[in-house]
This record gives structure tokens, C-alpha cells and sequence, in this order.
């Protein structure tokens, strides 16, 4: 008779066992997304870090990203208080600057934070390519479903989110992703990078605002 | 359990706000109408705040560890809590607020599973081990019945 209750245990602790196998495989931080593939939500944000040229966008102004439609959108979520971002930063302003001559924007989108120790920041890693916007009450972060900082968003030319890194970015994903998205856009937006601020789905503030502070 | 509790409590406010009403109804119909303006804006006030505590209990604190964000104080949570405030207000039914945070965060921002699909196992398994549980003590219990009348025979 023990065989047979031998068996029986056995039986009831093989899907026990399989829910935790399968349980173990999944990593509890990485939560599916349900953003890739739909269209990016949209947003319109002042500037508070005006970047380098030619990627420089003037500090106050509004970004548009329905008006950056046509091109490939990098959205770089961030914080000065977020010690990952640190590792990502140089590898980002880096890429973004080898890029610049191409048709894809890239964008800091600032999260939780607030701009003066955002701009210090900045400063503190050396600079940054591209230009950054300030997301004050995190409408635009939780709208893109942001878990935490750094989450950076890979926008294609029809405006969907094409694919989501959380954690920090590396030069290898960012070339993978970049060069696919590019290579997926039609003929004649392949052609020279944006540069002037018309083009950069910008509006422009009333009043210029003091640099670094919005 | 707790997402259950926070639901029964928000009820309870939410009944508590309903007999409340008629009472600012008899207000509004006095002459001092701004007294009756100010008594209709908390009443609704005090209802959107317990809409938007039953939902806020509802959905998950992405920055913390199962905790609803009601009750996180992390300030993704609190912007959260006004989202879902803003969406109640502009007329959005606590389905379609849920809906909205689904539509963002997938069926994970949800405290409580919906029961579809691999779901179903969590809201079938209590019962299923239940059921396991009373056969394994029906047969025991045979078991011991039918072995007494040996021992205690001669």
C-alpha cells in the first residue's frame, strides 16, 4: 500500500512543483508592457535642458510628439536622483550624437525630479546631446505605463511604440533598435536629421524662460 | 483579503454619503442659496473621494511591493490617485478608470486577477484543495470507524 500513497503524493506535488519552476523563471521586475505596438501616447512638454547643436532645442519651448511623426522618437525617462541613469547617460548622449545626422529625435523626459538639481545633474555628467523635458506631475511617465527610472521608449514613423527597455540602455540595443526603426521609414524621411525647432514639433514659449528653470 | 476589506469600507462610505443626501437636497431648497452651493460641493467631494479611494484600493503601486496605491505614500502613487480623481470627476465610471491603468500597466496593475484564462487556477485552487481536504478526512475517517470494532473486539 505505501507505493500507492507514494503515488498519490507524488501526483499532488508535480503541479506544485511546475507552478514554482515555471514561477522561477519569471523575473518579478520585468513586467510585460502592453504599450509596443500601440500608438505612443501623446504629450506636450516644456523644455528645460536645451541640449547641443544641432539637437539643441531652445529651453521653455513646448515639444510636441505628434508633431514629431515621420521620424523615430527615442524617449529617455529620467531623474537626477536615479542612480541607473548614471550608467546609461554617457552611452545615450553618445549614441544620440553619432545619430545626429539621421531622422530620429532624442528626448529626456524628466521624472519626479525637480529642474534645478536636473540641470546640475547635467552638468555634473558632462552634458547632454540632446534635449530634455520636464513631465511635472508625471501624467506623461504614468500614461506610458513607467514602472521607474531609467525606461526608455522606441518610437517608429507612424507613431507606435515599437519597443520599451527598462533599466538602462546600451549601445547595443540602442543600434538595434535605432537602425530597424530607420531602416523601416519611408525613402524620403531618410534623408538629413532635424535640427531646426519648426520641424522639432515645437512650439515656442511666449517669453523665453530663464535656462534651467522653466 | 485586504483588497476585499478596502472594497466593503469604501462601500460603507460611499452608503454613508448616499444618506447624506437628502438632507443637502432640504439645504439646497433653503433660501441661502451659497450656504446650499458650498454644502452640494462637499457632498460631491466626499463621494469622488470615496470613488477614488474604492478604485485607488484596486490597483497596484508599481514602485512597491503589493501594496494598493491607497495605501502607498511614494509619489507615484499619490499622482496616480489623482488621475483616477480627474477621470471620476471628468465622468468616467471605476471600470473605465481601471481600464485606462490596464490599458497602461496590463492586467498587472490590478490588485485582485481577472478571472480568465491561467487566472482561473488562482480562484479555482481554494476550492479544489478544499475538496481534497474533506476526501482525504471522509477517508480517514473510514478508515478509523472501520478499524475500532477489531481493536475492541475480543
Amino acid at each position: 500500500m505505501n507505493w500507492k500513497r507514494a503515488a498519490i503524493a507524488s501526483l499532488a506535488a508535480v503541479p506544485v512543483i511546475a507552478l514554482f519552476a515555471w514561477g522561477f523563471t519569471k523575473d518579478p521586475n520585468n513586467i510585460p508592457s502592453p504599450l509596443p505596438g500601440r500608438q505612443a501616447p501623446d504629450f506636450s512638454l516644456p523644455v528645460f535642458a536645451s541640449g547641443e547643436a544641432p539637437m539643441a532645442l531652445p529651453v521653455g519651448d513646448t515639444v510636441h510628439l505628434a508633431k514629431l511623426r515621420g521620424e523615430v522618437v527615442v524617449l529617455n525617462f529620467w531623474a537626477s536622483w536615479c542612480l541607473s541613469c548614471r550608467d546609461e547617460h554617457r552611452t545615450l548622449s553618445q549614441f544620440a550624437k553619432r545619430y545626429a545626422d539621421k531622422p530620429v529625435h532624442f528626448l529626456g523626459v524628466l521624472y519626479n525630479d525637480r529642474t534645478p538639481p536636473a540641470v546640475d545633474w547635467i552638468r555634473e555628467m558632462g552634458g547632454q546631446e540632446y534635449p530634455s523635458v520636464n513631465d511635472r506631475d508625471a501624467h506623461t511617465a504614468i500614461n506610458y505605463g513607467l514602472y521607474g527610472v531609467p525606461e526608455t521608449y522606441f518610437i517608429d514613423g507612424n507613431g507606435r511604440v515599437a519597443f520599451k527597455q527598462t533599466g538602462p540602455v546600451n549601445d547595443e540595443v540602442l543600434t538595434r533598435v535605432v537602425d530597424s526603426l530607420i531602416a523601416a521609414l519611408p525613402a524620403g524621411a531618410k534623408g538629413a536629421g532635424v535640427a531646426d525647432s519648426a520641424a522639432a514639433g515645437l512650439t515656442p514659449s511666449p517669453k523665453q524662460a530663464p535656462k534651467g528653470a522653466p | 483579503m485586504r483588497p476585499s476589506i478596502r472594497m466593503l469600507l469604501a462601500a460603507a462610505v460611499l452608503a454613508t454619503a448616499g444618506v447624506a443626501a437628502p438632507s443637502v437636497t432640504a439645504a439646497q431648497q433653503a433660501p441661502a442659496g451659497t450656504t446650499a452651493m458650498a454644502q452640494t460641493s462637499t457632498l460631491s467631494d466626499s463621494a469622488l473621494a470615496a470613488q477614488t479611494a474604492a478604485v485607488s484600493s484596486e490597483l497596484r503601486c508599481p514602485v512597491c511591493q503589493g501594496e494598493s496605491i491607497q495605501d502607498s505614500p511614494s509619489e507615484l502613487s499619490a499622482q496616480m490617485r489623482d488621475i483616477v480623481r480627474e477621470q471620476l470627476r471628468a465622468g468616467k465610471t471605476q471600470a473605465q478608470v481601471k481600464a485606462y491603468f490596464v490599458s497602461k500597466y496590463g492586467e498587472w496593475i490590478l490588485l485582485d486577477p481577472v478571472a480568465h484564462g491561467f487566472n482561473l487556477v488562482l480562484y479555482a485552487a481554494p476550492y479544489v484543495l478544499l475538496l481534497a481536504g474533506l476526501g482525504v478526512v471522509v477517508v480517514a475517517v473510514r478508515k478509523w470507524s472501520g478499524k475500532q470494532p477489531d481493536s475492541a473486539g475480543p
